[in-house]
């Protein structure tokens, strides 16, 4: 049964993906991709990997297509040009197939157990999590834990975009209550009162997540980004002028530096503590409590960089002004 | 069932040739980064396929849980997991270029882009 779902989601993602490249109209191809995101989210979740599905629900299917819409709203909505290079994009299209298929057939089949990724470290992540860590969710251990030095740097990664992002479009200009220029869909009124009903209900649940991604899928990555869709969705409806003048953008962030600050400083604690970097270890006077307090604080760290950073960004382009 | 076993593979490589195909071939900027995503999104599922164990659940390994559950494998999870959230920033940061473009050269088009530095 879960072969023919597998199946299905799988062929439903090359047609929709057909039809975001073959469409001319972009906002109907941002709309496709967020149909996409949404796909691929319900695809890995069949494959197990219920954190993954998380984020890209989160992320591709809300946040992607809001920053798409805001560059569309900004640029143009229709491609001018039509399509060119087709000789060079042959070659380059069957050359690629030819060598990635054959790949493939080398490929363990789906599914089987003795395949060479499953023999590596994998195994020893899984059997030493329950008593290293002592968290359920080996996903978050590896990600914040054993393998916290990649993670660490992930989050300079995504600050690294916000400050670029920046850089090229500017911090937003915060109007005055007078001179808004934009009240959002407030005159929508369904829209509205349903959409502000929603808002606690999404930010109660990006706090689950954040708070219980130790034991069930989740954490930092995962919440920020739902907490961040839940607050450009109160942006949304009320206005961009409404949600700057609650939420200043340099306030926003200044938070996404906090949290990465919070994750490096972490680290440096567990320097000066005489353990190696991000071991949490030494940080309680019980290595498993050390771990579970360094845990949850660059989660913390995480979900707050991560949440400021696409809020910093939706607002840069919202608020920016069009010349 | 053995026959199927290499289709998210397969989809895999097709669903990397669309991005490819896309981002050869259309001269909108916009579009060309919708192809770079595209192309994105087939790497995410080339990882988290081979994580698939048969039999296997989510790697949460529940306290007191029994010794013979099969669990997924977590390492390609934790890395696709964190790339989809820099995935995001890296394409707003194209977004934001896309925008600025817009606004020196009143176009978003690749070719017209190109003529117009050709004829400064």
């Amino acid at each position: 049964m879960i072969i023919v779902f597998s199946l299905f989601l799988l062929t439903m993602m090359v047609v929709v993906a057909l039809a975001v490249v073959e469409t001319r109209n972009l906002f109907a191809a941002a709309m496709l991709t967020g149909i996409f995101s949404f796909l691929m989210a319900a695809n890995f979740f069949v494959l197990d990997a219920a954190d993954v599905a998380l984020t890209e629900a989160a992320v591709g299917a809300g946040v992607a297509t809001v920053f798409f819409l805001g560059a569309i709203a900004l640029s143009s909505e229709h491609e001018h040009s039509a399509s060119r290079k087709f000789g060079l994009a042959l070659l380059a299209v069957a050359s690629t197939a030819v060598v990635i298929l054959l790949g493939t057939m080398e490929f363990p089949i789906l599914g089987d157990g003795s395949a060479p990724v499953h023999q590596h470290v994998a195994p020893w992540y899984l059997e030493k999590t329950p008593e290293l860590i002592h968290v359920p969710n080996v996903v978050t251990a590896v990600l914040a834990s054993f393998r916290g030095y990649d993670t660490l740097g992930e989050v300079f990664v995504v600050l690294t975009a916000a400050i670029g992002v920046l850089s090229l479009l500017g911090f937003p200009r915060n109007n005055s209550e007078e001179n808004a220029v934009n009240d959002g869909l407030s005159h929508q009124k369904i829209l509205h009162i349903v959409g502000k009903l929603l808002i606690p209900l999404i930010i109660l649940f990006g706090l689950y997540v954040q708070f219980h991604g130790d034991f069930g899928p989740g954490g930092g990555f995962q919440a920020g980004t739902i907490i961040a869709a839940a607050l450009i969705l109160y942006a949304l409806l009320s206005g961009g002028d409404r949600a700057r003048r609650q939420m200043p953008p340099r306030l926003l962030f200044g938070m996404a530096c906090l949290g990465a600050f919070i994750y490096a400083g972490v680290g440096g604690t567990t320097l000066l503590l005489g353990g190696n970097l991000l071991d949490y270890s030494v940080l309680s006077h019980d290595p498993v409590h050390g771990q579970h307090l360094g845990i949850m604080l660059i989660e913390f760290g995480v979900g707050l960089a991560v949440a400021s950073v696409m809020l910093t960004i939706y607002h840069a382009f919202a608020g920016h002004e069009h010349r | 069932m053995e026959i199927l076993g290499l289709y998210n593979y397969w989809v895999f490589a097709i669903l990397l040739l669309i991005g490819l195909y896309a981002v050869i071939t259309k001269p909108n900027f916009t579009k060309k980064l919708i192809g770079l995503n595209i192309f994105q999104a087939a790497i995410f599922l080339l990882y988290i396929s081979m994580d698939k164990v048969d039999g296997g659940t989510a790697p949460i390994i529940p306290h007191g849980a029994a010794k013979d559950i099969i669990y997924s494998n977590p390492v390609p999870q934790v890395l696709i997991l964190t790339a989809i959230v820099v995935g995001i920033s890296t394409t707003a940061l194209g977004l934001a270029l896309v925008v600025r473009i817009r606004e020196a050269y009143g176009t978003i088009e690749e070719d017209k882009v190109i003529s117009m530095d050709r004829d400064q």
